[in-house]
């Protein structure tokens, strides 16, 4: 469904003339229905690579190598061809949904938006389909949080909304940039457990960035570890995990905290054991 | 409390109100102790009141009630400039973004020689450059760092400098409010290895504010959870890590990414009805 081939990206210093590469020709793909986790480090390209699909690299930046969805060469293609990729199979959940949502509109017309003006659906229809979205992404009381206005909300709403506003368009691929990063932890937990569940249901691929492995590892089918602008190795989470190809991906994965190092459960006062 | 408390807040309360009806209970009658030359984490999500709790503690933020010892006496919020200075020696704080307790236009050496000047004016200038590169050598950096703008250092590298800038004062207490949480992981290993390292040597105590559990196990010896401004379960960290008795905290456990987790929503939302 996606090809990235060659994939490389880089970006001019308008001062000293000095070009620095960002991505080093990565190369990857993903299935109808597959969720490709990106993880690094700061600075290893995870969230350029999303740029680049969705052609918003940084100005001045120069991108070659080729970016196939669904058929669709997204490097060759016309800014007209651009527009109805974006409408039509791309959604993109980024780290602060506060940028997603207009400040000064309520959550209504947010989710009406996506769908009327870019998918070309009624507007009344959209209108009675924007609490079942809610709903979907577990929101009960959808009259308050259709009504409220962006800073209204908590990060965690805000994100189940704009999550909902990216289903609702029925997309072929979800971009994730670090959805959960700025929530807390239980926030995060739930936020990620409804965005894979609704990614499930409707059947949608996904790009998964994270700078957190077991993150990522939970909900992905296979990993991408990147480093310095290229993509060190592709695996599942298990291989990724218990047979790393490369000695950073080791080193990655023993600089992580771990609440049992040494593999023991927590015992439960009930008797029962988390999984670990 | 028994007598090797280097540091305790006792009965702290704080409310910040936010306007005419509304108001915010940051510290709800908190109380801890900290072992001299221990670590002690305080966990809790946002909104907890724990960078608070670390704010009163180091004096950066007044309590409505309670009282804040260190060695057995009260410290009392104060504008008096020697009594600041008092106790800026004993405790010092590392905050997560270094860039705020660094000057953006100058080398950081300079950041930390004003703290010597502050702390030891018993030394001269060349006494104070030769202390500032042993406090850099200490963190692991050398004189080229000591040398560079911010600007020109790496977030670790900033962080590395605002601890040396910390013990510059040659404090006893070292409260840490995120000190490691914007850190990529790599790095956050070599800081944490290099706090515990610092701890051995100087024989601190160290109050770590977190939201992270992972990190709670590298670190310290004894952890709070705090939930809306109170305590809700302390102990050691085998026991609140292994042993979890408040629901809360069973949650925070539960909702941690770890190897081989899958986030379920039933489980948290079970879990969240227990609280």
């Amino acid at each position: 469904m996606l090809n990235v081939e060659g994939l490389t990206l880089a970006v001019t210093d308008p001062d000293t003339g000095q070009e620095t590469e960002i991505l080093r020709g990565n190369s990857f793909s993903l299935g109808q229905g597959e969720a490709l986790g990106l993880v690094g480090e700061s600075g290893s390209g995870k969230s350029m690579t999303l740029k680049c699909i969705l052609g918003i690299e940084p100005p001045g930046s120069k991108v070659g190598g080729s970016i196939e969805l669904g058929g669709t060469d997204l490097l060759a293609a016309s800014g007209e061809q651009l527009r109805k990729v974006r409408a039509n199979e791309l959604a993109l959940i980024a780290q602060n949904p506060h940028g997603a949502l207009n400040p000064v509109l309520h959550v209504e017309r947010f989710l009406i938006e996506g769908m009327a003006d870019a998918r070309g659906i009624p507007k009344a229809e959209a209108k009675a389909r924007a609490a079942g979205l809610l709903r979907q992404v577990g929101i009960t009381d959808t009259e308050r949080v259709l009504r409220s206005y962006p800073h209204q909300l908590s990060g965690g709403l805000l994100q189940r909304v704009v999550i909902a506003g990216a289903i609702s368009g029925e997309p072929r691929l979800l971009l994730a940039d670090e959805p959960t990063t700025a929530l807390d932890v239980t926030t995060q937990a739930e936020v990620v457990a409804i965005l894979d569940e609704k990614r499930r249901e409707h059947g949608l691929s996904m790009i998964f960035v994270s700078h957190d492995l077991d993150l990522a590892a939970a909900i992905c089918d296979r990993l991408a570890v990147m480093k310095d602008g290229a993509i060190l190795e592709i695996g599942t989470p298990e291989e990724i995990r218990d047979r790393p190809k490369t000695d950073y991906t080791r080193a990655l994965m023993a600089a992580r905290p771990l609440l049992h190092p040494e593999g023991r459960a927590p015992v439960l006062p009930n008797g029962t054991e988390t999984d670990v | 409390m028994s007598a090797d408390l280097i540091l305790e807040a006792v009965g702290l309360r704080r409310t910040f109100h936010l306007g005419r009806r509304s108001s915010v209970t940051a510290l709800d009658d908190v109380s801890c102790g900290v072992r001299r030359g221990t670590c002690l984490a305080v966990v809790g999500e946002s909104g907890s009141g724990k960078s608070t709790l670390a704010r009163v503690i180091v004096g950066l933020e007044s309590a409505d009630a309670g009282e804040v010892r260190i060695d057995g006496a009260e410290v009392r919020p104060t504008t008096s400039r020697s009594r600041l200075r008092a106790r800026a020696k004993l405790v010092q704080m590392v905050f997560q973004d270094p860039q705020g307790s660094l000057n953006r236009s100058l080398p950081v050496a300079a950041t930390i020689d004003e703290m010597l000047r502050v702390h030891r004016p018993d030394l001269d200038r060349a006494e104070r450059r030769a202390r500032v590169l042993e406090l850099f050598a200490e963190v692991g950096l050398t004189e080229r760092h000591a040398d560079a703008r911010p600007t020109a250092l790496s977030g670790g590298q900033k962080q590395r400098v605002a601890i040396a800038r910390a013990l510059a004062a040659e404090p006893e207490i070292i409260v840490l409010d995120e000190a490691v949480s914007a850190l990529d992981v790599s790095v956050q290993a070599q800081v944490l290895d290099l706090l515990d390292r610092l701890r051995e040597e100087k024989g601190l105590t160290y109050l770590f504010i977190t939201h992270d559990l992972s990190v709670v196990r590298a670190v310290a010896d004894d952890v709070i959870v705090m939930r809306r401004g109170r305590i809700v379960e302390r102990g050691t960290v085998d026991e609140i890590l292994d042993r979890p008795a408040h629901p809360y905290t069973r949650l925070l456990l539960e909702c941690a990414p770890r190897p081989g987790w899958v986030p379920r929503r039933g489980v948290i939302e079970e879990l969240a009805q227990q609280i």
